[in-house]
């Protein structure tokens, strides 16, 4: 069942399209149970690709062209787990996640504590989210502080390939319904991905990662900012700055302890998202940093990212979506107090 | 107010070319207790059979009436009574294996009743004890939804993968979901329709059309009678006596055998009547007549069962009044169990969110029991 390309790229770089597709593929290697169902998933292997060639290899029977409707997917996707399938639903773009609203706020999220834990449901919901793309309306969109909000949920973000492609086999294998989201403008990007390695020795999904180590002011982020920051970290570099940069990975739960300790020792704390900053993930962060590195911040806690405002037309969106510059912009107001 | 007369001006004959078909409904046993026959409809029960199914719509009704005198004495929350609708949980409750699946809405007790759940389990829920609790898979009796129609796609999905588990058969599975006339509005149920139909899932669609969304008539849901969507959707569609025990069994076994052999989906519509409020909280006086009551009090489900082994002779008066007193023994034993349920422990609240421990949640569970505590430390200070 492995795919013929998987051997040549083992030591090679992948898109986290391709890291994706051989995380799905090597999840349904290991368990029969594991489903793949959405909209245009099968012959076409998505609109992104991601599920290239799995209906192919695995049959139409767990790769699953479904009807048109998203709530559809979620809802047969929790019958399904019902019967002890472990089903992983493509949601084509961010923006159509909310006619399964319902299903996965009232009933996959609530399954389990309704069931007082005799019900487990192992769904994972993928989602293409993010801007950046030049897309027309609903197909920008980083609704994932909705997801957070809500209990019994797992809301993660994947922000290269390697994790792509460990994380999403990860997100398989847990027994909770995990929102996988995963930053579309990014799904060109390249990365070394370890094919051959188990992903057992991968770094646990509920935990965040610090990617560049710094000293002056902490930076947040996860999904398409990751990049962003990494490269911003760069930049104030030349500039004397030293910007410690941990990618969140998991929105629900918080790494609150990577996070907690990091801010204690540089003192200064930045959160980056494209979604709105109002009822953001930022804000639940502030909160909690505030709490409880009180007495180590030098500076409130800041947060760059979208406007309150629906996601714009795609030729002004970049006016919207954090930069470069603009995270620079808001680590030197850091530096103001 | 402009858009509902509107859609009131509309005639319900306007955008028909043709006349409606008159609707057919199943029926073997009358509202006087005759016994009918349908040639697609065969049915053969023993005397034990037929006394034991009116045992059961005794039980399920004592149960109901039971659970709306503790909330009326402030030891449930709410309930949601099936007064009316016994033949048709019953009805199609029996005509289920034990490895098929049902689905229910928060009103199938009778259904549940035949799974073999304990009925202390729905009290749980209604009175604030629970969330339901109970092991789906301990009865084949998923979970009561609360949310209208969501659980057709949840059945439908099960029965995708009884699909895939090759379980289907003459002696294969099936999955049944119940749903009320309102829920067939809901896009859900609707989705359930369409993803049942195009995979040919082993699902059958059983909607109690009791007439009442809670305030709101039939026509307000349909033009057309609701069985008569299947066809739209690409499968069968049978309007049965929901009243009549002997029908919902016959016409729900020959629907969930046809599933299980793979020939796909059936929508049942029980026609029958919520003879009570829509939930004790509901004052039906407000947008019904009491003379629709009336009528539909003539065709009884539990009497016309009654009245046919008098008939036949198949029951003496000593069968009823046994049933009778055992109905009152299960009152009884449920009402002890409701005033004897503990309140649970408040810091319980925090378990079965995930499968594993949460940190968060143990933290907030740590606060909550710090806090509770600092109650007691107050009291024992005095």
């Amino acid at each position: 069942m492995t795919s013929p390309a998987a051997g040549k790229q083992n030591a090679g770089k992948l898109t986290l399209s391709r890291a994706l597709n051989e995380g799905l593929r090597k999840a349904m290697e290991n368990d029969p149970k594991v489903l793949v169902m959405g909209e245009d998933v099968g012959r076409l292997g998505g609109v992104f690709r991601v599920t290239d060639g799995l209906q192919k290899d695995f049959g139409e029977d767990r790769v699953i062209d479904t009807p048109l409707a998203e709530s559809g997917i979620v809802g047969t996707a929790i019958g399904l787990a019902l019967r002890g399938y472990r089903p992983v639903c493509e949601i084509q773009f961010d923006g159509f996640v909310f006619p399964a609203f319902d299903q996965i706020v009232s009933q996959l999220a609530k399954m389990s504590y309704r069931s007082a834990g005799h019900v487990r449901l192992p769904v994972v919901v993928r989602i293409p989210f993010g801007g950046g793309i030049g897309a027309v309306e609903h197909h920008s969109e980083s609704p994932e502080a909705l997801f957070a909000h809500i209990a019994g949920l797992r809301v993660v973000a994947c922000g290269d390939p390697a994790d792509g492609y460990a994380m999403i086999q990860q997100a398989i294998s847990c027994d909770d319904p995990v929102i996988f989201f995963e930053p579309k403008r990014r799904y060109w990007d390249k990365t070394d991905v370890d094919l051959a390695g188990g992903v057992a020795a991968a770094l646990p999904i509920d935990t965040a990662r610090t990617l560049v180590t710094g000293t002056d002011v902490t930076l947040l982020c996860y999904g398409p900012m990751v990049r962003t920051c990494v490269e911003a970290a760069v930049a104030a570099q030349e500039e004397g700055k030293s910007i410690e940069v941990i990618d969140l990975r998991s929105l629900s739960p918080l790494d609150t302890e990577t996070i907690f300790a990091s801010v204690r020792k540089t003192g200064r704390c930045v959160v980056v998202h494209e979604a709105a900053v109002t009822g953001g993930i930022g804000g639940e962060i502030a909160a909690r940093v505030s709490q409880e590195c009180f007495y180590h911040l030098e500076a409130p806690v800041l947060r760059a990212g979208g406007y309150t405002t629906p996601y714009p037309p795609s030729r002004i969106e970049d006016h919207y979506l954090p930069d470069l510059d603009r995270v620079l912009d808001v680590v030197d107001r850091a530096f103001g107090y | 107010m402009a858009v509902k007369a509107a859609g009131q001006a509309a005639s319900p004959s306007r955008s028909h070319d043709e006349p409606p078909p008159t609707p057919q409904l199943i029926q073997l046993l009358t509202p006087e207790g005759e016994r009918a026959e349908h040639p697609d409809y065969p049915l053969d029960l023993t005397p034990d059979e037929i006394k034991a199914l009116y045992r059961d719509l005794i039980l399920v009704r004592r149960i109901d009436f039971e659970a709306i005198a503790l909330q009326r004495q402030g030891e449930l929350g709410i309930w949601a009574s099936l007064l009316g609708q016994e033949a048709a949980q019953v009805g199609s409750g029996r005509a289920l294996g034990p490895r098929d699946m049902a689905f229910p809405t928060y009103r199938e007790h009778g259904v549940a009743w035949c799974r073999g759940l304990d009925p202390a389990k729905l009290l749980e829920l209604f009175r604030g004890v629970s969330h339901g609790g109970w092991d789906p898979k301990a009865h084949n009796f998923h979970l009561y939804t609360i949310v209208i129609g969501a659980q057709t796609l949840h059945a439908t999905g099960y029965a995708m993968g009884i699909q895939r588990d090759g379980a289907l058969g003459e002696d294969g599975e099936a999955a049944i979901v119940y749903f009320g006339d309102g829920a067939t509005s809901q896009g859900d149920v609707n989705e359930a329709f369409i993803w049942a139909s195009v995979t040919n899932a082993p699902v059958v669609f059983f909607c109690q059309n009791n007439q009442w969304a809670i305030s709101e008539p039939l026509d307000r849901q349909t033009r057309i009678p609701l069985y008569h969507r299947a066809r739209g959707f690409g499968f069968p569609g049978i309007r049965v006596d929901g009243n009549d025990v002997f029908a919902c069994l016959a016409v729900t076994r020959q629907a969930m055998q046809a599933a299980r052999e793979g020939q796909g989906p059936t929508l049942i519509e029980a026609f029958t009547y919520r003879m009570g409020a829509h939930t004790t909280t509901d004052d039906p006086t407000r947008y019904r007549l009491s003379a629709e009551l009336e009528s539909w009090k003539l065709k009884d489900p539990i009497e016309r069962v009654k009245q046919y082994l008098i008939r036949s002779g198949m029951a003496q008066e000593s069968f009823f009044t046994g049933v009778s007193a055992e109905a009152d023994e299960v009152g009884i034993r449920i009402r002890k169990a409701c005033l004897e349920m503990p309140d649970p422990d408040p810091l319980s609240m925090f378990d079965h969110i995930y499968a594993e421990p949460s940190g968060l949640l143990e933290e907030e569970r740590a606060q909550l029991a710090a806090y509770l505590s600092s109650f007691v430390s107050e009291e024992a200070a005095r």
